[in-house]
């Protein structure tokens, strides 16, 4: 039987956590595992805080995963790791890209952004990672490719082959960002 | 052969399966990529889709198909199924000839959507059936078997997904073989046409009875079945719901028998009732209004079954929002008077800054609203708004849409506030698609009921909210075939309008002269701001940046704007990647700090 596994995809509308969502399904999808993926799309993807789900195992039922039973949350801006944060098992992995995105309350004034954010998800979660994406993605070429070095990471902390991650990012990223997006993917996964 | 796929490509695929031969329909989250999936297939399958100006038109031109034969569907999402309410609450008097499928997405939350109102209620009302998938795969055999249902009976069939399963995607096993469908008869003429009086008595006695047909086909139809389990406690589950329910069982280790319902309306009577038999109490578990509870209790005393019920009208099971395992797991335990010792992590911690939506970096509406403020300032004009993404301009700083209520309603709101206020500016701001699908009738209504009001037209060539369909007003059809634009503006004058103009929304000083001009003027005015889509045309400009020689950090740029490209640093404001250049900032800094990206000083 194989153990299943819930993991939380957060971030910012546009940071393309839709694209990361996609390979890591294509990917469980050729590694034999039962998927069920839900986004939510519409108004939410205009730049607010989005949310998706990937549930892998030897049977899925519910497309959602409950509070407190995500194995991996995999947080594409930081405030959204610690907004994420109760969705984490006691013992789950939480891998952080330590960039801060303003949401308009902050940009305008109206609110502040709480800098403290990756020392209080380290105070409540046992397993933190950060990792500045943003900037490894830069050295491999193109800024864009952030998510898929937070791939990386998550694909190496996943009972999934790497041939069948590499498979499954060609198939679902565009030819002309192949080069960059392998070379984003392999720093993510070496650290 | 299983493919990957989100529920709304299922059910396209279904539809095709079930040999789908016309499909309309309008966009609306979450049901747009149903249609979207069969306009990609259409020439590829030989199938007619067709875009339509809004949900009432959609139905009658796939029920026209249907009456000649074809099997047709429509798409749309669940307040889409009010503005196509009257034709479809006749529809079922009349009855049809080829296979008619709407599919209706719900929206418990809601994600995306004005309200929560339950399609399942709606079928019931308008004495229609009604299926309920509870997975994408679910969902494909149901989009594929719902023609036949309807033609059996005579009736459309409503295909009710909810978001759960129109933005899920899992493996789906797909087929390439196609129902056959036989020759399409084509349209004959008799008087079950034409809805008389006199014929709508005998049809309605006829479609009372076509309740039962319907409840006697689904009493062996797959999508209902019984999970059997011990005891004498049961769970009644409908929809995704049913997923829910299951896994939460699971949790908590429990092995009590559970009847799904694929059908919930009509429900099939005995099968609950052979069901009920072996128990005492029962639960029952769906999103929404209490359909299947409503039913069962009618049921229960009818039968006179001594079974105790619970659901929505004890509490245990809320009416709004959505459910997922881990409620369902509460409910359950409540239920059954479990104790849980579920500890969550609390984050006793000063709560976050909210990130709500956004007008995207270089939206054109995002000038449209400013340039009407600025037109407007000291006016206390009232700003009417509509539904699309500039509904989103009633956030802060921009504080541009004062009322929102449902399609089209932005004009006609606007007329009823003027009669009232007549010493207020009225401006109605709606989008494009919008104003094909219902600001039509009500900017004809305020200009023959004299009205005195500004129309802004945020003409972004697109409909963007629902990922960028097309309509009327482009020069190209749902599948991408060329075709003559409607011109909004001709339109406007076409229905009497007394000042029309188009405008530039990026160019400011142009628009607040045209913004002046139009809310000065004694009657309806029309402005179009006409500016395609800032997420269909990226990459087209220069970006901005600040000067911070010139730039006295006045803020103006920061809290006037609301521009997620344009943030505080340590030493004023500093523009971001996201800059498209739509130059909107530089045009307003004072100081004229903001400058070209590599541009001379």
């Amino acid at each position: 039987m194989r153990k299943s596994l819930n993991i939380l995809l957060v971030g910012v509308g546009g940071q393309g956590t839709i694209l990361a969502t996609r390979v890591l399904a294509k990917a469980a999808q050729e590694a034999g595992y039962d998927i069920k993926v839900s986004e939510i799309k519409g108004m939410a993807q205009r730049g607010g805080s989005v949310v998706t789900q990937v549930r892998l195992g030897e049977k899925v039922y519910s497309p959602l995963i409950a509070e407190g039973s995500a194995d991996v949350i995999l947080a594409f801006e930081k405030m959204e790791a610690l907004r994420w944060l109760p969705y984490l098992k006691q013992d789950g992995h939480i891998i952080i890209n330590d960039q801060a995105i303003a949401p308009v309350p902050v940009l305008t004034g109206a609110a502040v952004y709480p800098e403290d954010c990756l020392e209080r998800v380290k105070q409540l979660a046992c397993h933190t990672m950060v990792v500045d994406a943003l900037n490894i993605a830069v050295d491999c070429g193109n800024p864009k490719a952030a998510n898929v070095v937070l791939m990386g990471m998550l694909a190496k902390r996943l009972p999934i082959t790497k041939e069948t991650w590499l498979k499954a990012l060609k198939a679902r990223v565009p030819e002309r960002f192949i080069d960059v997006n392998l070379k984003a993917f392999e720093q993510g996964f070496n650290l | 052969m299983k493919k990957l796929l989100m529920g709304n490509e299922a059910m396209a695929y279904g539809a095709i399966e079930g040999g789908v031969q016309v499909v309309t329909g309008y966009p609306g989250t979450p049901s747009s990529e149903v249609f979207t999936s069969l306009a990609a297939m259409a020439k590829e399958k030989k199938i007619v889709a067709q875009w339509s100006v809004n949900e009432k038109v959609a139905l009658e031109v796939a029920a026209g198909a249907a009456y000649a034969g074809a099997r047709a569907m429509v798409t749309m999402k669940q307040v889409g199924l009010n503005v196509a309410a009257d034709p479809l609450m006749t529809l079922a008097y009349i009855g049809i000839k080829g296979g008619l499928v709407l599919v209706v997405a719900d929206d418990p939350g809601p994600h995306s959507s004005q309200n929560e109102q339950d399609t399942r209620r709606f079928a019931s009302f308008a004495k229609l059936p009604v299926l309920d998938p509870a997975d994408p795969q679910e969902a494909l055999i149901m989009a594929r078997e719902a023609f036949e249902i309807s033609e059996k009976l005579g009736l459309p069939v409503l295909l009710r997904p909810t978001t759960r399963t129109c933005h899920v995607c899992q493996d789906v096993e797909v087929s390439d073989a196609i129902v056959p469908t036989q020759e399409v008869t084509g349209f004959e003429k008799n008087p079950g046409w034409v809805i008389f009086p006199s014929l709508a008595s005998k049809r309605h006695s006829w479609l009372n009875q076509q309740q039962d047909e319907a409840r006697q086909l689904f009493e062996s139809s797959s999508f209902n079945r019984i999970d059997p389990g011990t005891g004498r406690q049961g769970i009644i589950a409908g929809g995704v719901a049913y997923h829910y329910v299951k896994e939460a069982l699971d949790l908590l280790g429990l092995d009590i028998p559970v009847l799904k319902i694929g059908t919930p309306y009509p429900l099939p009577v005995n099968l609950v009732m052979k069901y009920l038999d072996k128990l005492d109490r029962v639960l029952v578990v769906e999103e929404q209004e209490p359909v299947l509870e409503d039913q069962l209790i009618q049921m229960v005393f009818q039968h006179r079954r001594p079974v105790i019920l619970r659901g929505k009208y004890n509490r245990l099971v809320p009416r709004e929002g959505e459910l997922d395992t881990g409620k369902v797991k509460e409910i359950i335990a409540n239920f059954l008077k479990i104790e849980l010792s579920d500890h969550k992590k609390v984050l006793n911690s000063p709560p976050l800054p909210v990130r709500p939506p956004i007008l995207c970096a270089g939206c054109p509406h995002r000038a449209s609203f400013y340039v009407f403020k600025q037109a407007a300032l000291g006016t206390d004009a009232i700003f009417t708004g509509d539904i699309g993404c500039y509904t989103l301009g009633n956030m802060a700083p921009l504080h541009a849409v004062d009322t929102c209520l449902c399609m089209g309603a932005s004009i006609t709101i606007g007329s009823g506030l003027q009669m009232v206020e007549p010493n207020k500016k009225i401006v109605a701001f709606l989008g494009d698609s919008t104003f094909f699908h219902t600001g039509l009738p009500g900017l004809i209504n305020a200009v023959h009921n004299q009205a005195k009001q500004t129309v802004v037209v945020l003409d972004n060539r697109t409909t963007a909210m629902t990922g960028h369909q097309s309509h009327p007003g482009l020069p190209r059809t749902a599948i991408g075939e060329p075709v003559e634009p409607l011109d909004i503006a001709r339109l406007a004058e076409a229905c009497g309008v007394g000042f029309v103009r188009v405008v530039d929304p990026y160019d400011y000083a142009a628009s607040l002269e045209v913004a002046r001009q139009a809310l000065a003027f004694e009657g309806v005015a029309v402005v179009v701001m006409r500016r395609e889509c800032v997420a269909l045309v990226k990459g087209g400009q220069t970006a901005r940046v600040i000067d911070s020689e010139k730039c006295l950090d006045c803020g103006l740029c920061i809290e006037e704007l609301g521009c997620p490209a344009i943030a505080r640093g340590e030493e004023g404001p500093v523009i971001g990647d996201t800059c498209t250049g739509c130059d909107l900032c530089r045009q307003l800094c004072p100081t004229g700090a903001i400058i070209e990206r590599g541009g001379a000083e």
